[in-house]
């Protein structure tokens, strides 16, 4: 700690907040002296536009709940109070219905980046734990949001949501109703999770924020080279490929601000509902405990999550497991992915291939989430599932490069093991399903060619390139 | 960034676009705070609420006061007698604003002695001008907390502001101006709309 | 430089190959009976007003529009000052062609009360054996394609309580309430597709016997009331479009100058 009183060069008012409080020192930390490497693209906005979200949702959520009512025979009513008579009312709450969408898609992206560029390695661990901390406590703040305007989605997404706790052996009923504080999701059930979206969540989020740009910061941000810029410095001690943060990377934001903010309010002024996506139908209907909407499917940002509970038919608890799992496959990435190497630039094509499909595989299980269930698609939901969780065992094995036959050895026990669960899951009785087993094995099957097969048969996909000295472009 | 780089800077353009920069997002975040500034002003629901009120005043006693609620404020309505409209006049040296110049008071049809349309109906908004307490009906002369020179009026109980029977207030009380007249108007002789002038004021 | 192209290949690779497994797989649920199109046009006041009051002759006295204010339908869909309209005619208007309702106390109710019908829910759940929809909503629950084929697929069915039946909404409770305007149809089916095993093709209504509007006529009355539960299912769609054009056109112009100013910076950068 400094001796007080603190030494400061500032004069006149801001000399004396920075004799009080460290502000010039942290604004250099973290804005002026903070060196970004110069070769940051498209990619690197989803970060400061993730936190604009955040405002926005902070900001007209407030104004929201001053017109909002947490009970279960007011809350619909206030909803379209807040629609109709609230002046400028529906714009508000336009706000914050596209907005919780715009965080999962910038979110989805800012995650997808750390992916292709290896953005969880070099004592970048935390920053990832961290971010995906917040991506949970985000997944919270939906799901409870989304119970709030108590129509019929509202109600039923949360009906099953709650009820996955009761699949949870011996505690799990009891789990469920003290959850619900009542047999069904009802007035208690509503204002505590109001309390729990309004209050407590957002607290954690800002805090988890703040948390997740202190840690970046003190290890300093990668980018699409995955090369470490503090490496190389100059006689000043300044990186050669950095940036000062501010200015430039605060006016290289403002026009991507701008470009967000167009899709952003085309979206809210021109497709509030988007098509059923953002607002579904269904919940412009009056929640009502009996009787369940005709298809119900939760927001489109849980949909891939929801595939593979459905996939999951072991049993409901197993289901449930696997939901979370896949959830926890990503924290784990950091320690999965061991390839020394960082951005997929310099990466073997198997791993960018790998990379690819895995992006493909969570699209299309968000896809499969909000439609119906027919033969073909549930046999795909299972199929894509199956590649979700492989995907992290193939990230393992692309960890050493230099030993491809290891490659043959890992695609024989992992065809085997799909080979395992398929005769296992096979009855000829079932003649749909088992008609769909027999051909939908090629995805699993072809994934796991095309990721480990073919750098073993054909080198040049196994080849990794040198990652250069300095950042290019 | 060299030195040579940093010669070459425009720092005058650097301002100008800044200053263009900031400007244009100020008045963006400005264009959005609105919506959320406005959402405080009364909703469809409040207008609705504090719609005109109609009135049937036939059935009010001499002497005796009315309340209703308009936009969820006391409105009085008291039928005043011969003697209550001839004693005014002699309130006028102690009052603060005998003739109603302050024009925020009352609609134009109310200024004149006996703030009222008609002299006997006195339509008033039962609300202190001070701070915003409901003062008490004193139709009574003279009792003896009010003094001998009291011919009738209102009295505040929060701070002692007193008004005569126009709802003029009167000298060295904390309220400073008249009771406010609303806007009112005769649809018949028995029925009274509070709330709209009634087009020509 | 082909570093650059290869990574734009494997960014390109994701929509490709979720467009191709898809397609491969396919598989979409049976097949409904296809909604009507019905191109809803909020612009023209007076097929809003029309439908306004067609709602209040045939519809309003079972549902109600529990989020809508009789006032503020008036001044969306045109009856206002504005048009021609003094503030006198327009309550009126409001009263004569909207407010059909009275309060507890017998007295017409007020321009800016909620549009509650008096009908109670009860009652409705004995006449109907079900409970009767507000539908402020309906526009967006259902939507107009719904709205509209729904009250053009009313046909008799003697096996009903109603003696009708819906072609969208198989079992319905509710009484063709507008079969007078439309004349009675059956139900009939196109010839079947023997090769897919269906006994029958797509279900198709006849018309038996016309009502007191030609079908042209009555399809015009279907589509005002449609173009007005669109409208109340969501008022602020009247203006919300021009603001969005007005706020679009603004982050153009600042687009173009944060761009000037980045670009100002960033010449520092080599």
């Amino acid at each position: 700690m400094a001796a007080y009183p603190r030494k400061t060069e500032a004069t006149g008012l801001l000399g004396w907040f920075d004799e009080r409080f460290p502000i010039v020192e942290t604004w250099k930390a973290h804005m002026s002296e903070y060196y970004a490497p110069k070769n940051f693209n498209a990619w690197y906005y989803f970060g400061v536009l993730a936190m604009l979200v955040l405002v926005i949702q902070i900001v007209s959520g407030i104004f929201l709940t001053m017109h909002y009512k947490p009970d279960a025979n007011l809350a619909f009513a206030s909803v379209e109070y807040i629609m109709r008579d609230v002046p400028g009312g529906w714009f508000i709450r336009y706000m914050h219905s596209t907005g919780a969408s715009a965080f999962f898609i910038v979110v989805y992206l800012h995650m997808f980046r750390g992916l292709m560029y290896g953005s969880y390695k070099g004592k970048r661990e935390l920053v990832w734990l961290i971010g995906m901390v917040i991506y949970l406590a985000l997944m919270a703040e939906a799901f409870m949001g989304y119970l709030l305007p108590w129509g019929q989605m509202s109600f039923w997404g949360a009906q099953v949501i709650i009820n996955l706790f009761n699949t949870i052996p011996v505690i799990g009923d009891s789990l469920s109703l003290w959850i619900r504080g009542d047999f069904v999701i009802s007035d208690p059930t509503l204002n505590r999770l109001f309390a729990f979206h309004v209050a407590a969540v957002p607290m954690i989020l800002v805090a988890l924020v703040f948390v997740h740009i202190v840690a970046l910061h003190t290890v300093g941000s990668n980018n699409p080279d995955g090369i470490e810029i503090k490496k190389l410095k100059n006689e000043k001690g300044i990186p050669l490929d950095g940036v000062p943060f501010h200015p430039y990377y605060t006016v290289h934001d403002i026009p991507a601000i701008a470009v967000f903010f167009m899709a952003f309010f085309a979206i809210l002024f021109f497709l509030p509902e988007m098509g059923g996506y953002f607002l579904e139908h269904a919940n412009f209907e009056p929640a009502n405990p009996l009787k369940t909407p005709e298809h119900i499917a939760p927001v489109w940002y849980f949909t891939p999550f929801y595939t593979i509970l459905r996939s999951v038919t072991l049993s409901p608890f197993m289901g449930t497991l696997a939901m979370f799992g896949a959830i926890i496959m990503l924290f784990l990435l950091p320690w999965l992915d061991r390839n020394p190497i960082k951005s997929w630039r310099y990466r073997n094509t198997a791993h960018m291939l790998n990379v690819a499909i895995f992006a493909a595989v969570f699209i299309i299980l968000g896809y499969l989430g909000v439609k119906p269930v027919t033969s073909e698609l549930k046999e795909l939901g299972v199929r894509m599932t199956e590649i979700y969780f492989l995907f992290f065992v193939v990230i393992y094995a692309h960890s050493n490069s230099h030993k491809p036959g290891r490659y043959l050895v890992w695609f024989l026990a992992l065809a085997g093991a799909i080979f395992l669960i398929d005769w296992y899951r096979y009855n000829p009785e079932d003649i749909e399903t088992a008609k769909q087993i027999k051909w939908q094995w090629i995805w699993p099957i072809g994934y796991l060619a095309v990721t480990l097969l073919l750098p073993f048969l054909v080198r040049p996909c196994n080849a990794e390139k040198a990652v250069p000295e300095r950042v290019t472009s | 960034m060299s030195d040579s780089d940093s010669n070459k800077v425009d720092k005058k353009r650097r301002r100008m676009l800044i200053g263009a920069t900031a400007v244009v997002g100020a008045a963006g975040t400005a264009a959005f705070a609105a919506p959320l500034l406005i959402s405080w002003m009364p909703s469809e629901r409040a207008l609705a609420a504090g719609a005109p009120v109609e009135v049937n005043i036939s059935k009010i006693e001499p002497g005796q006061l009315v309340r209703v609620i308009w936009r969820g404020k006391p409105v009085w309505f008291v039928k005043r007698t011969e003697e209550m409209l001839k004693d005014l006049a002699s309130n006028v040296p102690l009052l603060r604003d005998p003739d109603s110049a302050v024009d925020t008071q009352q609609p134009p049809y109310a200024k004149n002695e006996v703030r009222s349309r008609k002299p006997e109906i006195l339509v008033l908004i039962g609300i202190c001008t001070h701070l915003g307490c409901s003062p008490t009906y004193r139709p009574e002369k003279a009792p003896a907390d009010l003094g001998a020179d009291w011919k009738g009026g209102w009295y505040c109980p929060c701070h002692g502001s007193r008004f005569d029977l126009a709802g003029r207030v009167f000298k060295n009380v904390p309220a400073p101006t008249n009771l406010v007249v609303p806007p009112y108007y005769y649809k018949s002789d028995d029925l009274v709309l509070v709330g709209e002038d009634g087009g020509a004021a | 430089m082909s570093n650059s192209i290869r990574k734009w290949v494997f960014v390109l690779i994701v929509p490709l190959l979720v467009l191709l497994i898809l397609n491969i797989v396919g598989g979409s649920s049976g097949h409904k009976v296809p909604l009507q199109q019905v191109s809803v046009d909020l612009d023209d006041k007076a097929s809003l007003q029309r439908g306004a009051k067609y709602y209040m002759n045939y519809c309003f006295g079972c549902h109600s529009l529990n989020f809508s204010r009789y006032n503020r339908v008036a001044k969306d869909i045109g009856l206002t000052s504005e048009n021609g309209f003094s503030d006198d005619d327009v309550t009126k208007l409001i009263k004569e062609n909207l407010i059909f309702t009275t309060d507890e106390e017998g007295k017409p109710v007020k321009t800016g009360t909620l549009m509650k019908t008096a009908y109670s829910p009860k009652a409705a759940a004995e006449a109907f054996g079900t409970s009767v929809p507000d539908l402020s909503l309906v526009g967006r629950s259902r939507g107009p394609e719904w709205i509209y084929s729904y009250l053009k697929g009313f046909y008799l069915d003697p096996s009903r309580p109603m003696g009708v039946n819906n072609i969208v909404f198989p079992e319905v409770g509710m009484p063709d309430v507008l079969i007078n305007l439309r004349g009675h149809q059956v139900l009939e089916h196109e010839a079947g597709n023997a090769e897919e095993g269906e006994h029958h093709g797509a279900p198709k209504l006849k018309l038996v016997k016309p009502g007191k509007l030609s079908p042209p006529e009555f399809d015009r009355v279907v589509k005002d009331l449609t173009a007005f539960l669109t409208y109340v299912s969501e008022p602020a769609q009247l203006s919300r479009k021009t603001y969005g054009i007005f706020v679009l056109l603004f982050l153009i112009l600042f687009f173009f100058v944060a761009l000037a100013l980045e670009k100002e910076y960033w010449k520092d950068i080599h």
